[in-house]
């Protein structure tokens, strides 16, 4: 059987992994190469880099970092944030990444992921969906597409925003709850639900776990066919390993 | 003299992932050439064909590099080792882009996954993307070290379906089960991805380098 994967998340500034909650109070946690090598040793199933830097000066930097851990860790690595061109993908996945995220770059021009997915194939294109809640409680849940680390509104509608992504040739769904990023108070189970059953593709869920058991809420409630998440690992709370311990009695499928 | 394998570029896919994974196992006495000239193909020891997208830009993109000869004269004469569509174009009939003839060493076609959904009801995805389980239906040195139904890396929507059954060495099982892996004489050729595998795909390619077929 397909197992569900675990795949932690590098948000990398500058050359450094660090970890912010809700896009702010930014904590260093290492060296990317030696997080990711320690993440292999232990088992995760992909490892994915989210280059957060600001300045397009350390932009280069991120190429490095890949190409470094692409020479010694033989698993899947995606890298998201600032991914605008099909340059961008070309230069991602020569370093050594085998998928990228698109983000804001899917919401200002959609048609730049139909455009990478045609030329790099839809293996290697996941689409970043940062999706907020915006329905009152009391109403049927409504979810929407916001850029710009969850500041920016653009009016349009989570399930549709994915499935349209998906018919332009995303492969995968990278989902993230920005009511949960960095609460530690578990996945919008909900939303990731939705997306899940609104899609063909496979659906990362993101934004939100504290605990273990978080991890299996969003496989078993949600759907989800991969669980993401930074905080928890990086400060060694829980190693990868005792994740897919967890999860194996709870009954879920996991490669250990 | 060094040893010297040959990974063909056509353009399809990431063999920086393939080369560095095939450099990370090989001894010193062995060389990595990624390529696209069919002479280097032809004259190097041991072949890898990797490759990613759809079946079509793949047959176009042998066609334009004029590997077809160089590919198949390999195949048939030295241990090739396929990957992911390196494995699809070796048949004879793709259902992708609306059908595609491939390159027809072997009889048999490569089919898209049914829709299907689980006893849960959710449906199964596609792409198949993940770790999934490999049965290894016969003894082959490239299983060597490796323990019967080990995960291994696979990223694809289409399978190949082999009319002869003999070829078939492993099997997995997504919805349906699948020819995950053929093997005959000097070619073996896996639907997922070893150079993505973590230890036990680095262990396949370990044995490739090692194999005399």
């Amino acid at each position: 059987m397909l197992a569900k994967r675990i795949i932690p998340c590098l948000d990398v500034d500058a050359g450094r992994v660090v970890k912010g909650v809700k896009f702010v109070d930014i904590r260093d946690a290492g060296d990317p190469v030696e997080v990711a090598r320690r993440y292999n040793r232990e088992g995760a199933d992909e490892i994915t880099f989210l280059d957060i830097t600001a300045s397009s000066d350390d932009r280069e930097t991120i190429v490095h970092v890949v190409e470094r851990v692409a020479s010694e860790v033989f698993i899947p690595l995606t890298v998201g944030g600032g991914i605008r061109t099909a340059e961008d993908v070309r230069r991602m996945l020569n370093a050594g990444a085998d998928k990228v995220a698109i983000n804001t770059a899917a919401v200002f021009r959609p048609e730049f992921v139909k455009e990478a997915a045609e030329r790099f194939g839809s293996q290697c294109i996941v689409v970043a969906i940062d999706a907020k809640r915006v329905s009152e409680e009391g109403e049927a849940p409504r979810w929407e597409i916001f850029t710009h680390g969850g500041r920016k509104p653009t009016g349009l509608d989570a399930i549709e925003w994915a499935r349209r992504m998906v018919d332009y040739g995303a492969g995968e769904i990278l989902l993230t709850s920005m009511d949960r990023d960095g609460t530690r108070i578990g996945f919008d189970l909900e939303l990731t639900r939705a997306i899940c059953d609104a899609v063909s593709v496979p659906v990362i869920a993101s934004g939100g776990v504290g605990n273990l058991q978080h991890l299996v809420d969003g496989v078993v409630q949600g759907g989800a066919d991969a669980v993401l998440a930074a905080s928890i690992f990086h400060f060694a709370e829980y190693s990868i390993e005792q994740a897919k311990r967890f999860m194996a009695d709870q009954g879920v499928e996991v490669r250990l | 003299m060094s040893k010297t394998i040959a990974v063909i570029d056509y353009g399809m896919g990431n063999l920086r992932s393939v080369s560095k994974a095939l450099e990370h196992v090989a001894d010193a006495a062995h060389r990595v050439l990624v390529t696209d000239d069919p002479d280097i193909i032809l004259s190097a020891d041991r072949v890898v064909f990797p490759g990613q997208g759809a079946a079509r830009d793949c047959m176009n993109a042998i066609s334009e590099h004029h590997l077809n000869q160089a590919i198949l004269s390999a195949a048939r004469s030295k241990p090739f080792l396929g990957i992911c569509m390196g494995l699809q174009v070796l048949m004879t009939f793709s259902e992708e882009n609306q059908g595609t003839r491939l390159m027809g060493l072997f009889p048999g076609d490569v089919k898209r996954f049914p829709e299907s959904r689980d006893a849960d009801g959710m449906r199964l995805k596609i792409p198949q993307m993940g770790w999934n389980q490999v049965k290894q239906i016969s003894t082959h040195p490239l299983w060597d070290g490796i323990e019967d139904d080990s995960r291994f890396y696979f990223v694809h929507s289409y399978y190949v379906d082999p009319e002869d059954r003999e070829l078939v060495v492993g099997s997995t099982v997504y919805g349906i089960p699948f020819t995950s892996v053929i093997a005959r004489e000097n070619l073996f050729a896996t639907q997922f991805h070893p150079e993505k595998s973590a230890d036990d795909g680095l262990q396949l390619l370990r044995n490739f380098i090692h194999w005399e077929p």
